[in-house]
């Protein structure tokens, strides 16, 4: 799986989380709880929708890597690498 | 012969409109199954009808918006003599959907057209078309296993894990009108604010048990069943007012009738605005795992628009949670005609004294919120007090 593709399955799942944000204009940067207003619920259904989505099981102390759109990318495409290998 | 009627969702409520019917004149019902669909102030609601029988003649058309008590539909009641039989009625038993995060009640029988839903033809449950209208899947694309072939939620939840990524971009229709939710909440707050006697304490309690406690918990699970500390509060609040009635009933016409069952209503967020409480039935009863489950589908049909109507009329007390951002206490106001509301902050890490000596320990301060006509702060006292003991030893709750 492609950088793009996995943004692209993050892009998606963001925006059912918080579907009246305008994620085009997300800092990869930003800390995705302020910057999208999500809480615990919403994060643990975004962590869910990965698993469901991309067969990643993300452990709860792996959560900080996620904390922004950059940062989960990045995880996520070592996860995903790690296997594949 | 009874009639249903249109439900009174709450003191402010004087009218509805009828927007779906899940059942046709000759279809079989029981207690609890969801036969219409109320938009009111506070969105679109399922309407639960009370009683076993049979639907002899629906009343009121589609789009009509009626008074709260006007008969919307005829119900012979089971054991009635019955009229001569109308056509054959599908006796499909209304089933729990089997791996749904919560049961989902199916419909015994679905209106064939009903606007805003894609996907014609298929039998499925409301639950589940909803669900695959929020995830933009085809149920033409679903196989189905409940009754008859029909598609019940999990196989919604199924269809969604199998879906390949990348599919098409889509946007949540959101069913609720916030500036009429503002103003149902404006309603009952101003009516909360005169007639009840607040009072207001706080507790502070070291929430470092519970932490710990969910995150062993948490390790071996897959993200579908984890917890969070929400279920733990919740369950904490339905246990602890088990043992002090007085925070879990009704003040009604000039007097608080104490309640037994334990019916915890979940303040939730919605985005853009906007806040409702919709209840967890019998939380007292409910194990962790179950509570969560019933939080995580609370959260997700009430951000969607759509809940039941004993869910939002029917809220003993209730629990508000600023969960982990925020601030570190809320003092929040009584929804009429409960008596009490518990309050949780965000936790945070301060110093501490354990054993005579200091260290850091997460921090949560719970409130309270009580009506003085139905109890006073010595009682509540206690309650906070043994909602804060609970926190203390998880595993047993």
């Amino acid at each position: 799986m492609t950088m793009a593709e996995i943004e692209g399955v993050l892009r998606e799942e963001l925006s059912n989380i918080a579907p009246e944000m305008d994620l085009a204009a997300l800092d990869p940067a930003a800390d995705l709880r302020e910057a999208l207003d999500i809480d615990s619920m919403d994060f643990l259904n975004f962590v869910t929708a990965i698993h469901h989505r991309l067969g990643v099981e993300v452990p709860e102390l792996d959560y900080p890597k996620l904390l922004t759109f950059a940062g989960a990318t990045r995880y996520l495409e070592a996860k995903l690498g790690q296997r594949k290998g | 012969m009874v009639d249903f009627r249109m439900p009174s969702l709450g003191a402010d409520m004087e009218a509805g409109t009828l927007v779906e019917w899940l059942v046709k004149p000759g279809a079989e019902v029981k207690r609890g199954d969801v036969i219409a669909v109320v938009e009111t102030q506070k969105g679109a609601i399922e309407i639960e009808v009370f009683e076993t029988g049979r639907v002899e003649e629906i009343l009121v058309p589609l789009d009509a918006k009626v008074p709260v008590g006007t008969p919307l539909a005829r119900i012979r009641v089971a054991g009635e003599a019955a009229v001569p039989p109308p056509a054959p009625v599908p006796t499909a038993a209304p089933t729990p959907a089997p791996a749904a995060p919560a049961p989902v009640i199916m419909a015994p029988q679905i209106a064939p057209t009903s606007p805003a839903i894609p996907s014609r033809g298929r039998r499925a449950s409301p639950a589940a078309r909803r669900l695959a209208q929020e995830r933009g899947l085809d149920l033409s694309a679903i196989a189905g296993s409940g009754p008859e072939g029909a598609i019940v939620y999990a196989d919604v939840e199924r269809g969604a894990a199998k879906r390949p990524p990348g599919g098409a971009e889509k946007k949540r229709a959101v069913g609720l009108d916030l500036d009429a939710m503002r103003a149902a909440i404006a309603a009952a707050m101003a009516r909360s604010k005169r007639e009840i006697p607040h009072y207001y304490l706080e507790h502070q309690v070291d929430v470092g048990a519970c932490e710990s406690w969910l995150a062993q918990t948490n390790a071996d699970r897959p993200p579908d069943n984890r917890l969070l500390f929400g279920a733990l509060a919740l369950k904490a609040v339905a246990t602890a007012v088990r043992r002090f009635p007085a925070f879990n009933g009704f003040y009604r016409e000039g007097k608080y009738e104490p309640v037994p069952d334990v019916h915890v209503g979940v303040a939730i967020a919605i985005r853009g605005g906007g806040l409702a409480a919709p209840a967890v039935h019998d939380a007292d009863k409910l194990s962790v795992d179950e509570l969560m489950a019933k939080l995580r589908d609370l959260v997700q049909r009430m951000r969607g628009g759509r809940i039941r109507s004993s869910e939002i009329a029917d809220a003993t007390v209730t629990v508000s949670s600023l969960g982990e951002r925020g601030v570190e206490a809320l003092y929040g106001v009584i929804y009429p005609p409960q008596v009490a509301l518990v309050g949780f902050g965000k936790p945070v890490q301060r110093p501490w004294v354990i054993d005579g000596a200091i260290g850091p320990r997460p921090i949560v301060t719970i409130t309270l919120a009580g009506d003085h006509r139905a109890s006073d702060g010595h009682a509540g006292a206690l309650f906070l007090a043994e909602i804060g003991k609970l926190l203390q030893e998880p595993d047993k709750l």
